[in-house]
């Protein structure tokens, strides 16, 4: 009687249309597996080219000259493979556009998260965002031919080519990074938080620098972390204002290079493969992605030491 | 007549927590079986388990039997694709897809492989939840336009459409207005001549009115089940009848 | 000591109302060198725009110069990328959603999208390079960029995909799941279609960063100075912000005013692809509310 139901009805499904369906919804998983792995493939593929390659490198330059040496001038006889002074120009960039972007990017998240009105919030955010959609070679330009004329004409011995404006257009650049992520931080702080101070006659200042902002602290460490890294790996800007003349100099107002300032300078010219100096862009790579690895690590760690500590 | 379901030794877990401790149960074939018990008390929980809904949700651990025709349908070799395929399912709020009337009701048999005549059968179910004649001048309309209860009705016809042994229904009505349930009671009376229906409500007049038979669930566990008239007249459990009349729930 | 509380209070008043202006200011501020640096390009490029500007090809004499080649090059290279980069970063975002549960895995793949986000675009192009122009002998070809800048796209995509496929009702899911449906047919017939619209603004809106990339353009050695159009994946090219660039790189104000017309017809088209991907997103969210 039971199987009776079953077979007057004219929809039944046949096992080998189920096998097939079966065998296909497998085959599906697998493809779609394959393209989940193209994101490990690339970590692989990027670390075993900057490997392969400075391993290259370091056959023909001593690593202990690669470390030590206090000159970099591999398109020039003599040959000299010190990576210092490259780091160096790097670190004034990060240090300098850190100077330009956290007071600008915290203020801006403050006022956004403590004082603003939703309308104004949903108007102004996108707009800063902007800073941040619009391509480098822009800036690049802008840091070339608006920002160092227009300092020029104040701070007389600036070079043409000088690390400050780089600073300036690298910072403005990544105020959204810094900016955004605070406010994410601040705007999870909960609001019983603020009712509190608040309800003892606190002011909006002292509630956003005394309760807000030390309660979201580790979120805006790794806001200004990884707008830092941003500014390490940003590579247009500092080719087009900063200069090519890599040096160990803590000046703003002189020409320097940066890590990534070389690799575009060395990818422009004909650098014939094989070559000492083609290996050299790929030994400065990696000692690029290490640094912005490592910060990226780092603001991760931040970040869920600090998540953590709220469950707690 | 037949058994649809027999519920054996049944529990059911959510992670550490338990929620229906050892249910044993039958479910009438053609015939209207509601689900009664304040809200929490596992109704949901247990109609989900009959179409092994539950192994979409990570966390849930089914223990026990359900066999359905003899054949238990948590055992290793079986499809819970074919399980769903002949167990339909009507949702507490109307899930259209947000695709035209037609597409809707065309669904389940276009996945399943139908070859048969689609607009014969759209037809044919569109009629059964009688919302043929509403409809019929805009197949092609977005399901989305229909009202709340003519959403819900295509979703019948939706289930309808793959042709399925069993309508499980959780909450179907508790969505609608007043017109709009009594067409769907309706509808469950004509429809129990050819499927087996189960009921989640938690509205005893709605059982009252259309259940043939009616188990009460309190806190996980099958108190009472039995004809609704015997059961709700002469309630054998104490619970069962602070329940019906009122006293909590 | 009533009025030492009250003068007090009122400091601190006052101090509330500066600092509001002071943050405020930081905002005004990052908006200002905005408005600074859109006028200065428009005011610096006005010269050059014209049609034949648009329509030339480059020249060694900037009266002649025209940005067609990389304008050309560029729409190449961002329709290649959208042609990989969609259909793998969706399935990608598939499996991670679908497929993968909470295994390590899913775990390994997660943590690695989450790093690749924070790579140094040029660090592609090193990859790029490496890869695609050496390697798979693809050359300084159009199909080497596309698959260099896919790579670079690829997390932003993935993302952006998964946070539109988490935002499909599960009453839907569950509704297909009910029907007899497999997981692939779910997928295919309810859940894809369903996220199409915001799937493809996440699409876009990553593939308009691809547009403005140089970086890993200049690393995997797309040309500055080309005088024909590309008419297949493999043949050389150039693209919008390496030809700014490089005018902007010479000495001659003539050249960086070139520059400055070549970003704002960058600009232009970077708008117009935000403009899309916003009237996707509007299009789709009165789908929904309906």
């Amino acid at each position: 009687m039971a199987n009776a139901v079953a077979e007057g009805r004219d929809l039944r499904v046949s096992p080998r249309w189920r096998d097939a369906q079966k065998r296909r919804e497998r085959w599906i998983a697998r493809l779609l597996l394959l393209a989940g792995l193209v994101s490990v493939l690339t970590t692989v593929g990027i670390v075993l080219t900057l490997t392969v390659d400075t391993v290259q490198f370091f056959q023909q330059v001593s690593l202990w000259e690669f470390l030590t040496d206090d000159k970099w001038t591999p398109l020039f006889t003599p040959k000299h493979f010190g990576i210092l002074p490259l780091l160096n120009g790097t670190f004034l960039v990060a240090v300098g556009s850190a100077l330009v972007a956290v007071p600008l990017g915290l203020g801006s998240a403050i006022y956004l998260s403590e004082y603003a009105s939703d309308r104004v919030r949903r108007v102004v955010k996108p707009l800063l965002e902007i800073l941040a959609g619009i391509p480098t070679v822009v800036y690049g330009y802008f840091a070339l031919t608006y920002i160092t004329p227009l300092l020029r004409r104040y701070i007389e011995n600036l070079e043409v080519f000088n690390a400050l404006s780089a600073c300036i257009a690298v910072g403005v650049m990544i105020i959204p990074t810094v900016s955004s992520l605070s406010e994410d931080a601040m705007v999870a702080v909960p609001r019983s938080l603020r009712e509190a101070a608040y309800a003892l006659g606190a002011t909006r200042l002292e509630v956003a620098l005394k309760v807000v902002v030390p309660a979201a602290f580790s979120g805006i460490v790794a806001a200004i972390i990884l707008a830092v890294s941003r500014a390490v790996g940003e590579s247009m800007i500092v080719a087009l204002a900063a200069g090519s003349t890599p040096k160990l100099t803590l000046n703003p107002l002189e020409s320097i290079q940066t890590m990534t300032g070389f690799i575009v300078q060395v990818s422009q010219g004909d650098v014939g493969y094989g070559t000492v100096e083609y290996y050299s862009i790929y030994a400065v790579g990696m000692a690029l992605f290490l640094v912005t690895l490592a910060m990226n690590l780092f603001a991760r760690w931040v970040v869920r030491r600090y998540q953590e500590g709220v469950r707690a | 007549m037949g058994n649809a379901f027999e519920i054996r030794n049944l529990n059911v877990y959510y992670g550490q927590h338990q929620v229906l401790y050892d249910v044993n149960m039958n479910i009438r074939e053609r015939a209207v079986t509601a689900i009664i018990g304040p809200s929490g008390c596992g109704k949901s929980t247990l109609l989900r388990c009959l179409n092994r809904m539950h192994d979409l949700q990570p966390g849930v651990r089914v223990t026990g039997e359900v066999r359905f025709k003899g054949r238990n349908i948590y055992d290793d070799d079986v499809d819970p694709m074919e399980i769903r395929y002949r167990i339909g399912m009507v949702f507490q709020k109307p899930n259209p897809f947000p695709k035209s009337i037609f597409e809707n009701v065309a669904f389940g048999p276009r996945i399943n492989g139908y070859r048969g005549n689609l607009n014969e059968l759209v037809e044919r179910c569109l009629r059964q939840a009688a919302l043929w004649d509403e409809v019929k001048d805009r197949l092609h309309a977005s399901a989305l336009s229909l009202s709340g209860g003519q959403q819900q009705r295509l979703c019948l016809a939706r289930a309808l459409a793959v042709e399925p042994e069993v309508i499980l229904m959780d909450e179907p009505a508790s969505a609608l207005d007043p017109i709009s349930t009594a067409k769907l009671e309706d509808l469950i009376l004509e429809l129990k001549s050819r499927y087996t229906i189960v009921l989640v409500t938690h509205n005893m007049q709605q059982a009252g009115r259309v259940a043939d038979e009616t188990a009460f669930f309190l806190n996980g566990r099958l108190i009472e089940m039995g004809p609704t008239r015997e059961m709700f007249a002469n309630p054998r459990e104490k619970k069962t009848e602070e329940y019906l009349t009122g006293r909590f729930g | 000591m009533t009025g030492e509380w009250q003068r007090r209070r009122r400091v601190r008043q006052r101090l509330d109302r500066i600092f509001a202006a002071v943050f405020l200011l930081a905002i005004a501020l990052s908006l200002l060198t905005l408005v600074v640096l859109l006028w200065d390009v428009v005011r610096d490029g006005a010269r050059w725009l014209r049609w034949e500007f648009l329509t030339s090809y480059p020249s060694r004499i900037p009266e002649r110069a025209g940005i067609l080649v990389p304008l050309v090059g560029s729409l190449w290279v961002i329709g290649l990328t959208a042609l990989i980069a969609l259909p793998l970063g969706v399935a990608a975002a598939v499996y991670l959603e679908f497929y993968a549960g909470d295994s390590w895995l899913s775990r390994l793949i997660e943590a690695n999208i989450a790093n690749l986000a924070g790579v140094p675009s040029i660090v592609y192009g090193l990859l790029g390079l490496a890869i695609f122009v050496r390697g798979l002998h693809l050359g300084r070809s159009v199909l080497a960029a596309a698959l260099t800048m896919t790579l670079l796209v690829l997390p932003v995509i993935i993302v952006a995909t998964r946070e539109a496929l988490r935002s499909v009702p599960v009453s839907l899911i569950h509704g297909a799941y009910a029907l007899g449906a497999t997981r692939w047919q779910v997928i295919r017939t309810v859940v894809l279609p369903t996220a199409a619209g915001s799937i493809m603004t996440g699409v876009i809106l990553a593939i308009s960063r691809a547009l403005g990339e140089t970086a890993p353009m200049i690393t995997i050695g797309a040309w500055a100075f080309i005088t024909f159009l590309p008419r297949h994946p493999l043949d050389g090219f150039s693209v919008l912000p390496i030809q700014i660039f490089n005018w902007a790189a010479r000495p001659q104000p003539a050249f960086q005013q070139l520059a400055a017309a070549g970003i704002v017809v960058l600009l232009a088209v970077l708008l117009s692809l935000n403009a899309v991907a916003i009237w996707l997103r509007n299009k789709y969210q009165k789908k929904a509310e309906w």
